[in-house]
């Protein structure tokens, strides 16, 4: 009898979820999911780059110097000779990574932090977003210019310090989602049935206040590769010999003039990635807005 | 001839999912000082078909197929859309379902009103003025000279609904189009602006379309009725001829889901399950303010096994009556006897095991359930959550659930938005039902659902009401309904009890003006009786 209504379960139709739905909608935006596939590939590349990388890391080739891209080096040499495709591979692995762990740090800290406040609300909530709102108006940089400098220059605390920042719009965004949703008769449903507000939180009104989380994230992300960039190239970034995109940059702008390449190639580097995040989170944007119909 | 005759009138609605026919071929008449009705649930077209004649579709992806309106012998479908906009507004003038959008919040109400006739009319502006206060008159706003430069906050949703006649009234039309003129309203108001419409279409001889979803509203009032299912006419005639002698299965059906008759008393006295004594409940509107009395003083009991109506206006505390009871609301003072304990001061896992034993079905069935979650994940955290079925059993708990609310078991991995309202609601009562409660509070359970799926819902919660023993609180503004269905019934006024009694008690003998008020309001009263 019970495997039999079991199989009756399995066997109904299965409905199409709300993330089925933006899924089949993202699909048609060619845009978005080409920035999609070019995100993926980008992202194989840095975790595999040890592998496949053309030449070591720090090999130098004194001799040769600063050449244009040729059929050894396909996007030529730096200064010290050292092949710029290696160089830009192994600089993606850093930038791309501060960009998702710190995201990811900032992500964590920031829904958690605006679920609880919107959902308790009161004085909780108060005595919260005031914190919020002091953060915000520490100047970021002399913050992190001073994490540096008390800490010593850590790539780990590099992505603490860039995602302690970005939580802070994060969390002010959930808290106004939440408390939207708290509106909502499914919540007073939920309460009525006894849940837990751990659970309630979890299941209910995290999981609906997703979509314009999920947006802000894509946009998040290329703001924390600029932020990482920029910080390379002030000097408070990554150090040589390790390296990211935002520092080959630096370099590049130093002898744009005699040569133009050690600028360009990391450019653009960053600037596809830059865009296949935005045009990803145009597309999620619509996608996720329930509003649009479903034709 | 008639002032308005149309004939075949077709319009689809071209989308990528294929073509859809909105209104296939309908004809009806409007005579000049008659009321036309148009009957219809969500979808039937009622709507379109009289927006398309106005222009108002757009189109694409609006479509008409054929047909023609002769508006006093002109074809409207053939004319352009300079033509359309003389008429619009001069000839033919609407009134639409929620005043509030319709106004423009950061324009006085005076200068709405001036706006179509300086348009329409070569007055000055001082005539439009002495023009507009003489109509505001008419449509029973009190002291127009001074609430002429008014903005529409300042109204309630009743006086925002006369302004809106009145603007429509402006320019002398010849044709009224009410598009469900009174469905936002509560029920007292809804039957002055009924008496309005009524007045003012016999003083000024014109005719009147009435849209309408409620065969009830139009009883009173219509003069020709005309049914309307999936964009066709299924019957259409005299008011006399369709609440007598109607022919089709949908239109008595519609007549059917008219509740008529009252609940038989019960037959001893059951003892007392829930006692509610002295209970206020105010919310705080901000310092060196006084709160907001939502419910004032309120005592009543709830006897086992009975369903005690609570009736009352919007604004008069019936919701938040429920809501307390159930701690979803934090209780000012007074206490709530549940079965002998004080439920107002149940704190952590006591408060959860009398959860257990008290549940709600909500009003809106689009908001009241997760959209992220399956029928199947909405069912299950109740059972698993109070240990009624093990992670094992779920599955045959969950589908034994969706049997006795009636929804098919091959839904079982859908999600809300592939329901319909109805569909929906029956989830939202099999959840409440599967803690196995003793007490459900039902907060207007079908007031948002079209008029034929109330009465299926209404079955459903009384045989379930029987199956189960529940005792139920059932809150709404809709008396008829609640007559069917309860045993006693309180009517609430500002958050007070005003009276008390047997359904029967109160509808054959109301002893305050309040009650008596509230029942001459019914709509369609005169076809009950």
């Amino acid at each position: 009898m019970t495997t039999e209504i079991i199989t009756d379960i399995a066997e109904a139709e299965q409905g199409s979820s709300l993330w089925h739905d933006a899924w089949l909608r993202l699909r048609k935006n060619r845009l978005a999911l080409a920035g999609g596939i070019i995100l993926v590939g980008f992202s194989l590349i840095a975790l595999l780059t040890p592998w496949i990388a053309p030449y070591a890391y720090d090999a130098q080739n004194l001799e040769l110097g600063a050449s244009p891209p040729s059929a050894q080096h396909w996007l030529g040499t730096d200064i010290f000779g050292r092949d710029l495709l290696t160089q830009i591979m192994y600089g993606g692995r850093v930038s791309l990574a501060v960009g998702f762990v710190a995201t990811s740090v900032a992500l964590l800290i920031g829904v958690t932090w605006g679920a609880i406040a919107g959902y308790v609300g009161g004085k909780v909530d108060a005595v919260m977003m005031r914190l919020v709102d002091i953060l915000y108006a520490l100047p970021f940089m002399i913050f992190i210019v001073l994490l540096m400098v008390v800490f010593g220059r850590n790539i780990l605390l590099l992505f603490l310090a860039i995602g302690a920042v970005e939580w802070l719009t994060m969390a002010r965004i959930m808290r106004g989602q939440v408390q939207q949703l708290r509106q909502q008769e499914f919540v007073e449903a939920a309460i009525s049935l006894g849940l837990p507000p751990r659970t309630i939180i979890r299941r209910h009104l995290i999981p609906n206040a997703l979509g314009p989380i999920i947006v802000y994230t894509t946009l998040t992300i290329p703001s924390v590769m600029l932020l990482e960039a920029f910080l390379s190239f002030l000097g408070l970034g990554i150090q040589p010999p390790q390296t990211s995109w935002g520092l080959l940059i630096s370099y590049g702008a130093e002898t744009m003039e005699e040569f133009p390449w050690l600028l360009i190639f990391p450019g653009l580097a960053l600037t596809i990635t830059l865009f296949s995040l935005n045009f990803l989170g145009d597309g999620l944007r619509d996608a996720l807005d329930v509003r649009r119909s479903k034709d | 001839m008639s002032l308005l005759e149309v004939k075949d009138l077709a319009v689809s609605f071209v989308t990528r999912m294929g073509t859809n026919k909105a209104v296939d071929g309908i004809s009806f008449t409007v005579d000049t000082g008659k009321i036309t009705a148009i009957i219809g649930e969500s979808g039937s077209g009622k709507s379109v078909a009289c927006y398309s004649m106005l222009g108002l579709v757009p189109m694409p992806p609006g479509r008409i197929d054929g047909g023609t309106a002769l508006f006093e012998g002109q074809d409207l479908l053939q004319m352009s859309e300079a033509q359309l906009r003389e008429i619009r507004g001069r000839d033919v003038a609407m009134i639409f379902q929620d005043p509030m959008t319709c106004l423009n919040p950061f324009m006085t109400i005076g200068k709405q009103l001036m706006e179509p006739l300086l348009y329409h009319q070569q007055v000055s502006k001082e005539q439009a003025r002495a023009r507009a206060i003489e109509l505001l008159d008419e449509v029973g706003i009190r002291d127009p000279e001074s609430t002429f430069e008014n903005y529409p906050h300042q109204f309630s949703g009743g006086m925002r609904q006369r302004v809106m006649i009145a603007m429509a009234l402006i320019n002398e039309p010849k044709l009224l189009i009410a598009d469900e003129p009174t469905t936002a309203l509560d029920v007292t108001i809804q039957a002055q602006i009924l008496k309005l419409i009524a007045n003012l279409q016999t003083k000024r001889d014109i005719g009147v379309i009435f849209i309408s979803h409620d065969l009830a509203v139009v009883a009173d009032i219509a003069d020709q009725i005309v049914v309307m299912q999936q964009g066709k006419i299924v019957e259409g005639g005299d008011s006399e001829h369709i609440f007598h002698h109607a022919e089709h299965p949908y239109t008595r059906k519609l007549l059917a889901a008219i509740p008529a008759d009252s609940k038989a008393p019960m037959p001893n006295e059951p003892d007392t399950l829930i006692e509610v004594r002295k209970l206020c409940t105010w919310f705080d509107q901000g310092r060196n303010k006084e709160p907001v009395k939502a419910v004032n003083d309120v005592s009543f009991d709830i006897r086992r096994g009975e369903v005690l109506g609570l009736v009352g206006e919007s604004g008069s505390g019936k919701s938040t009556i429920g809501r307390s009871i159930l701690r979803l609301v934090p209780v000012t003072s007074g206490s709530v006897n549940f079965d002998g304990t004080d439920v107002t001061t149940l704190q952590g896992n006591g408060l959860k095991t009398f959860r257990r034993r008290m549940q709600m079905i909500f009003q809106d069935p689009f908001a009241s359930l997760n959209p992220r979650m399956t029928v199947f994940d909405t069912l299950a955290e109740p059972l698993l959550l109070h240990g009624i079925e093990n992670s094992k059993s779920v599955a045959s708990g969950v589908l034994k659930l969706m049997d006795d609310v009636g929804l098919a078991r091959n839904f079982v991995r859908k999600y809300p938005h592939e329901f319909s309202g109805g569909q929906r609601q029956r989830i939202a009562i099999g959840r409440a039902l599967a803690t196995r409660p003793e007490f459900i509070v039902a907060d207007e359970p079908v007031s948002a659902l079209d008029v034929t799926i109330q009465a299926q819902i209404l079955d459903l919660m009384q045989d379930l009401g029987k199956e189960y023993g529940l005792t139920m609180l059932f809150v709404s503004h809709d008396l008829a309904v609640v007559r069917h269905l309860a045993d006693r019934i309180l009517v609430l006024y500002k958050g007070e009890i005003v009276e008390q009694g047997s359904g029967e008690d109160l509808f054959e003998r109301p002893q305050q003006d309040y009650t008596r008020q509230l029942l001459s309001s019914i709509p369609g009263r005169a076809l009950l009786e």
